[in-house]
């Protein structure tokens, strides 16, 4: 099935929580009302023209500087049934954003959506367990999103390069054999 | 191996070798140099080749070991991040002394290709340990991993052991570690 | 690092029986492919339950290539999957040709072939070598590292680096194949096929005690695979003959014979740890009959410039596309989104093979022993590098 009709579909049994469908891009998505995709979902992956068994890709955007500001849910599905694949969007608000979870349609999604939070702060609801899969537990922020900066320190550790080392290596100085400030303590101390 | 001259020279067979203790002690050490496996990120696999057949570290003495307890060097090969920063800390001092630590590859030595945007990446792995010997690259050739190695090798060999004074023990990494130093 | 047992790590202290203990296995470890923390809920020697926790190599990369220009995305790339980083390039390069509709040569999809597949059959040594390691087998592993040695100097050769390439580019390639480099490939084809992979075969594949230990473990049925996104030889594992080089074929693999390999279960149920690692060994030998083809083709071939196509200034219109490949541990595919404004990209999404086949891991490894957890690693040949991204 090509794009349109698969629009179609969707927008058959789902008029109004189907909000736009951009058609001219090289890979048509539709918009999909963010209370409804869990549905939206579960009618892709069971109705047996869509089939939609696999979810390739989920991903999370940031668009600050767009009118308004929202931040995105991609979802990329692939059949290998019929072997068409599909995009569908979810828009969000940038603060609090919360979006129900598909999980329960593809359990790849449980990864995929730990990892959107972790980078930027959406809360999928309904998740088995929502928590931060690659920065460290007790990490500050999100850091994927468009309005990051770095701290300066985490639990004792730079996490900016210092100053210091900005500076030599922008002035193009040959770093040699040792750290900066680093001199071996008892090397050749003759007692 | 330093020459005990007079009434002792070439008096005897070429199987009587005469020598400080210091140098022999560091001739063991340097000789048998047990690696613990702390290869990280693609650095590891340029470790791997080092010790498969055709750079092979077998040949320095170099039997790499999967725990701390049991080796003395540690390579760390590759990106050190924030949450394994503090496991490799403690994997340090779980390693006895003398114990001595190659930072092998851009990413441990300065945070390499990460070093400006990469929030969750340790800019060297110095913040946590001491390191004997940087090794350059991205990743380093197997021979230049050799290279440092023997590079290693000399500044065990100029260690001193017997004629060291009391309080600073251990290696030349390890005095860091001694209690005046960590101030 | 939060040691509180009810939240961070979801196992709630009052669910541990008196039996149990929760057991932590890495992240520093001799075996598990890299950084994996594994924690498991076992009572010594079964395991109940495991919980694989990662982001120990997390290297920002998605950050790196929002802040860097469009070719400077490319060694970040080959920095995921360093095991096999010709795949990554090439296909970041293949997306972002699709975005600005760039077509290349055939030249250059020749050689963009030649050395896919060549990291395909380096990819595989590894993975096959290290899942002997790890099961007890150590001289496979210098076999295939030997052997392996070879490719890297033909890699060398062609454009200087052992490991970590740079070479797909944007367009092109980043240097034309040297003088008598098909005559250097058709003699490691040969070494291939009458050393490599008779040897592997014979030491590792055909091993009794490896048959015993990997081929009744780790079964993984299509649906479940399908269902967790599994892809590559981990889903031709579990019996489906899914290959995006032939259902989607890209860098005109479909002038190419070869077959799918599928695994068939032949000393156990299909879809065990056995068959995935099967697969990529049987993989190894249409590697070689892809390369025989394409070696030929690019004798004969006429040679053009391999920057032709390679824009002076990489600057997409606005638009977003997702793009995916055959790398050697399944379907890698790139999100990419441009903003037609500036040079850098505007958001990278990697969806990597390995993060979702680690996904499936807590399911197949509940009831299996510690021991076969390794195997089960093994089988699903992860690379942190590209988990953690």
């Amino acid at each position: 099935m090509d794009a349109p009709s698969i629009h179609r579909r969707l927008a058959d049994r789902f008029a109004d929580k189907i909000a736009a469908f951009q058609a001219e891009a090289q890979q048509p998505w539709a918009v999909v009302a963010p209370g409804a995709i869990a549905e939206v979902a579960g009618f892709a992956k069971s109705d047996p023209e869509l089939a939609f068994d696999n979810l390739m890709c989920l991903s999370a955007v940031d668009y600050p500087k767009e009118d308004p500001p929202r931040m995105e849910v991609v979802y990329h599905l692939f059949s290998y049934r019929h072997r068409h694949t599909f995009v569908l969007k979810v828009h969000l608000p940038r603060e609090g954003a919360r979006v129900p979870t598909v999980e329960a349609v593809w359990p790849v999604a449980n990864w995929h959506e730990r990892e959107a939070y972790d980078l930027f702060g959406i809360v999928f609801e309904g998740h088995s367990d929502l928590r931060r899969i690659l920065l460290p537990d007790d990490w500050q922020g999100h850091p994927l999103r468009k309005d990051w900066v770095d701290p300066d320190f985490y639990n004792g550790m730079h996490v900016k390069p210092t100053q210091q080392m900005a500076e030599r290596a922008m002035a193009g100085e040959k770093i040699g054999v040792g750290p900066f400030d680093f001199t071996p303590p008892n090397r050749h101390v003759d007692e | 191996m330093t020459e005990v001259g007079g009434v002792l020279q070439n008096r005897f067979a070429d199987n009587l070798v005469f020598t400080t203790v210091d140098n022999v002690v560091n001739w063991a050490r340097k000789s048998s140099l047990w690696p613990m496996t702390f290869g990280l990120a693609c650095c590891a696999i340029e470790m791997m080749a080092t010790g498969g057949t055709r750079y092979d570290w077998n040949r320095f003495g170099m039997i790499p070991r999967g725990t701390p307890r049991q080796s003395d060097l540690m390579i760390v090969a590759g990106t050190v991040t924030l949450k394994m920063a503090t496991r490799l800390k403690r994997l340090y001092e779980q390693m006895p002394e003398p114990k001595y630590v190659i930072s092998m590859g851009s990413c441990a030595n300065n945070g390499g290709p990460y070093w400006k945007y990469g929030y969750h990446v340790l800019k060297g792995v110095d913040e946590v340990v001491p390191v004997d010997v940087y090794v350059p690259g991205c990743p380093p050739r197997p021979e230049a991993l050799l290279y440092g190695v023997m590079k290693l090798q000399e500044k065990i060999q100029e260690d001193r052991v017997l004629r060291r004074r009391a309080e600073t023990l251990g290696s030349l990494a390890g005095a860091s570690m001694a209690p005046e130093a960590s101030k | 690092m939060s040691t509180d047992l009810q939240s961070g790590y979801g196992w709630r202290v009052d669910e541990i029986d008196n039996d149990e203990m929760i057991l932590n296995m890495g992240p520093q470890h001799p075996s598990t492919h890299g950084v994996l923390r594994i924690e498991l809920r076992t009572d010594g020697e079964v395991v109940r339950a495991a919980r694989p926790h990662i982001g120990y190599l997390h290297r920002c990369f998605e950050k790196h290539a929002e802040s860097v220009d469009y070719p400077g995305v490319i060694p970040y790339t080959d920095r995921m999957d360093y095991v096999a980083s010709m795949g990554n390039s090439l296909g970041y390069a293949l997306a972002v040709e699709k975005l600005m509709g760039i077509e290349v040569s055939p030249y250059v999809q020749t050689i963009r072939v030649v050395m896919a597949e060549l990291q395909r059959i380096a990819s595989h040594c590894i993975a096959v070598g290290t899942y002997g390691m790890d099961i007890g087998a150590f001289t496979p592993f210098l076999h295939l590292l030997r052997d392996r040695e070879k490719i890297l100097d033909l890699f060398e050769w062609t454009c200087g680096a052992r490991l970590l390439y740079n070479y797909n580019w944007v367009g092109g390639v980043s240097h034309d194949l040297p003088e008598g480099f098909v005559r250097a490939c058709r003699q490691f084809l040969r070494e291939f096929d009458a050393i490599t992979y008779p040897e592997m075969t014979d030491l590792l594949i055909k091993n009794t005690i490896f048959i015993k230990r990997t081929a009744a473990i780790g079964v993984c049925s299509p649906e479940l695979a399908i269902a967790y996104d599994l892809t590559g030889p981990n889903l031709r594992g579990s019996g489906r003959p899914s290959d995006l080089r032939r259902d989607e074929p890209y860098c005109g693999y479909d002038g190419y014979e070869f077959d799918v390999v599928v695994g068939k279960g032949e000393f156990g149920p299909v879809g065990s740890c056995f068959d995935r690692n099967w697969v990529r060994a049987v993989e190894m030998k249409e590697s070689a009959k892809i390369l025989h083809q394409a070696v030929d083709r690019l004798e004969k071939m006429e040679h053009t410039d391999v920057h032709e196509k390679v824009p002076k200034r990489v600057k997409p219109a606005k638009g977003e596309v997702y793009a995916r490949s055959e790398a050697p541990r399944g379907q890698l595919g790139y999100y990419i989104v441009a903003d037609g404004t500036g040079v850098n990209p505007y958001r990278v999404k990697v969806k990597s093979p390995c993060f979702t086949a680690m996904s499936v891991f807590h399911v197949l490894a509940k009831g299996m022993m510690i021991a076969d957890i390794i195997a089960l690693i093994g089988s699903l040949d992860v690379v942190l590098g590209e988990i953690d991204r």
